[in-house]
């Protein structure tokens, strides 16, 4: 389904909105979103709210005769579908342009980092290695789905346990879950990726654009970092031009942003870990809200609530003066037919009335250009 | 990653270059009598052809048509024979997809489409021999295709990949650098105005670095424009000389 277009009252009243600083949902220009993580039943499923974008991330693997030139590293693949659910204007099954470039991200941003060690994923060398797949499914767009993805494919990977093996001599084993405890993936650093929209030919930046500022957006700047202050891929994106200057300035914000996500990463895999030790239930359904008459309640936005009187002042002051308090009286030029109204000079019924009476009565009236209250008098005349 | 010493102690990268040069450029424009624009350029052993036709009319889907501005189309595809290893696929798949995506975008940044409203212009790419440097080569050389099609640009425009090793930036990456798991930047600039139109980077590289890497392109890719200036000034000087000036 094609995308409906942005109306142009929309998009100029944005583009004022970033200029005055101002974004949709009262954010600041380096804000992000509320995050949320929560974890599905398996180990590896993991699902992220980043505000009203969700993704979920599933990680699985299998063993597989490993690439011809890596014969002692495992496989890591990975994929990221934009199904219809998340927006009409996804198609299933076609490669579009944004598919392929949140693909490529991902999988610049993981791959090439190097964030897992793949030569723990060698079990024979030359003839089996471990390959992990990591699918994140994008369930709604509300903007910015590079970093939910990028999030959501961290952490199921920190999360993923895989199963153990035991080799004796040329016979392999595979345990399963039951018989033996899975092993966890080593992983060395956690990429993340930080998404800026740049805005009108790169005069202004906004962190975590949501789908409206998306939209408008001239281009995107995604720089993808772990903790330890190493940028793991920058990729521009859109006809944008930049200059040195403000993708330094970009890193400089990345690295803040990327150190609060990591933590919440950590935070929300260890509160996992202690709730599947006191052997909670954890899953889908229990990160849903509960179906009740509080389900469809928000979180509260904070916003800038302090001089609020005084700013209303101030624009009242500096403002036009205040429309009159009274309207102009209705003016009837056939029985049956009223105006009022500012305009009705322009809309030239009165040459064509051949009621004489009513269009001297008016006529005068328009000369005069008095405004009356609208009761008691207009009861009066319009009769 | 042991045993190739990608800058030795003197100084000395594996092709005998200093850290900052840049390979040899060696261009021509209009190989291709039919087409609107073409270029040929070879940079050390990477070697890519660039065809452009346009601006035409839309062909294909008429609803992709801009009212105000040319649509730029661009395809990259690499020949089989250009890897090591022969490629099954030369294009279709995503890292193809990704590159014509980024020489669309770092064109559409630099033509000035405005003055084509409602047409197509299309740009291919294909690379020849592939010995490092890919997209950068590839800009190089769509530069010098589009400036022989004679359409308008704000600037030239020139890429360059430099990779970062023992705390030294490397100019002009080639093959066996880029995949000595070498961290690299490819961007693509318009030097006079210093506007950089595309920037990208792979694999780790510490946030303290990151301004020492994009200095050295930017430097490398002032050298590269300043070549190719001269590659453009010459084959005028060399129409003109046919056309009996």
């Amino acid at each position: 389904m094609k995308e409906t277009p942005l109306s142009n009252c929309e998009r100029d009243f944005l583009l004022r909105a970033i200029e005055e600083k101002k974004r949709l949902d009262g954010r600041q220009t380096y804000d992000y979103r509320k995050l949320k993580i929560t974890f599905g039943t398996d180990y590896g499923c993991c699902f992220v709210d980043l505000g009203q974008t969700r993704v979920m991330a599933q990680v699985s693997c299998e063993l597989v005769a490993p690439k011809e030139n890596r014969p002692t590293e495992g496989i890591l693949f990975f994929n990221i579908e934009l199904s219809p659910m998340a927006s009409p204007s996804f198609e299933q099954g076609r490669q579009s342009e944004l598919s392929v470039k949140l693909n490529r991200q991902l999988e610049r941003c993981l791959r090439n980092s190097k964030c897992i060690d793949t030569e723990s994923l060698c079990v024979v060398s030359g003839e089996k290695v471990w390959q992990v797949r990591v699918d994140v499914h994008t369930l709604n767009n509300d903007g910015n789905l590079m970093d939910a993805a990028s999030v959501a494919a961290i952490t199921a990977l920190c999360h993923f346990r895989r199963p153990d093996v035991a080799i004796q001599g040329e016979e392999v084993t595979v345990f399963s879950p039951e018989e033996r405890d899975p092993i966890p993936l080593s992983v060395y650093h956690m990429p993340i990726s930080v998404s800026f929209a740049f805005f009108q030919q790169g005069t202004f930046l906004l962190v975590d654009p949501c789908e409206r500022e998306e939209r408008v957006m001239d281009g995107l700047l995604m720089i993808a970092m772990n903790k330890h202050r190493e940028i793991c891929s920058i990729q521009s994106s859109g006809g944008i031009m930049l200059l040195k200057d403000q993708v330094m300035r970009c890193s400089k914000i990345a690295s803040v942003k990327v150190s609060e996500i990591t933590e919440l990463i950590s935070q929300a895999l260890l509160n996992d870990k202690a709730a599947r030790k006191a052997g909670g239930k954890c899953g889908f359904a229990e990160s849903m809200p509960q179906d009740r008459i509080t389900a469809l309640k928000m979180d509260q936005t904070d916003v800038e609530m302090t001089n609020v009187s005084q700013t209303g002042s101030g624009v009242i002051l500096q403002g036009d003066e205040a429309p009159p308090p009274t309207v102009p009286s209705p003016v009837v030029p056939v029985p049956g037919v009223g105006q009022v109204g500012q305009g009705l000079q322009s809309w030239g019924l009165e040459e064509e009335e051949e009621d004489d009476d009513d269009e001297e009565e008016e006529k005068g009236y328009f000369e005069e250009e008095e405004v009356v209250i609208l009761y008691p008098e207009t009861t009066e005349k319009s009769k | 990653m042991a045993g190739i010493e990608l800058l030795s102690d003197q100084g000395y990268r594996l092709d005998g270059r200093k850290a900052t040069e840049l390979r040899k450029v060696q261009a021509r424009l209009g190989v291709f009598a039919q087409a609107d624009g073409s270029a040929y350029l070879e940079q050390g052993n990477t070697k890519v052809l660039a065809v452009v036709y346009g601006p035409h009319e839309m062909r294909g889907s008429r609803s992709r048509t801009l009212h105000d501005r040319a649509v730029i189309n661009c395809q990259y595809s690499m020949a089989t024979f250009s890897t090591a290893e022969r490629k099954r696929r030369p294009h279709g798949d995503r890292k193809s997809t990704e590159m014509s995506l980024h020489l669309k975008q770092t064109f559409e940044a630099a033509v000035m489409t405005q003055l084509f409203p409602r047409s197509q212009i299309d740009i291919y790419v294909k690379i020849l021999q592939s010995d490092g440097g890919n997209y950068s080569v590839c800009v190089n050389a769509a530069t010098l295709a589009v400036i022989d099609a004679g359409i308008p640009m704000r600037d030239y425009v020139c890429a360059c990949t430099v990779g970062f090793v023992d705390e030294t930036p490397l100019a002009d990456l080639c093959y066996a650098e880029e995949s000595g798991g070498v961290s690299s930047l490819a961007l693509a600039l318009l030097p006079r105005g210093g506007q950089i139109a595309l920037v990208q980077m792979d694999a780790r590289l510490h946030q303290d670095h990151l301004e020492a890497l994009i200095e050295a392109a930017t430097t490398a890719c002032k050298g590269v424009s300043k070549v190719l200036d001269e590659v453009v000034r010459q084959h005028l000087q060399e129409a003109s000389v046919l056309t009996g000036e």
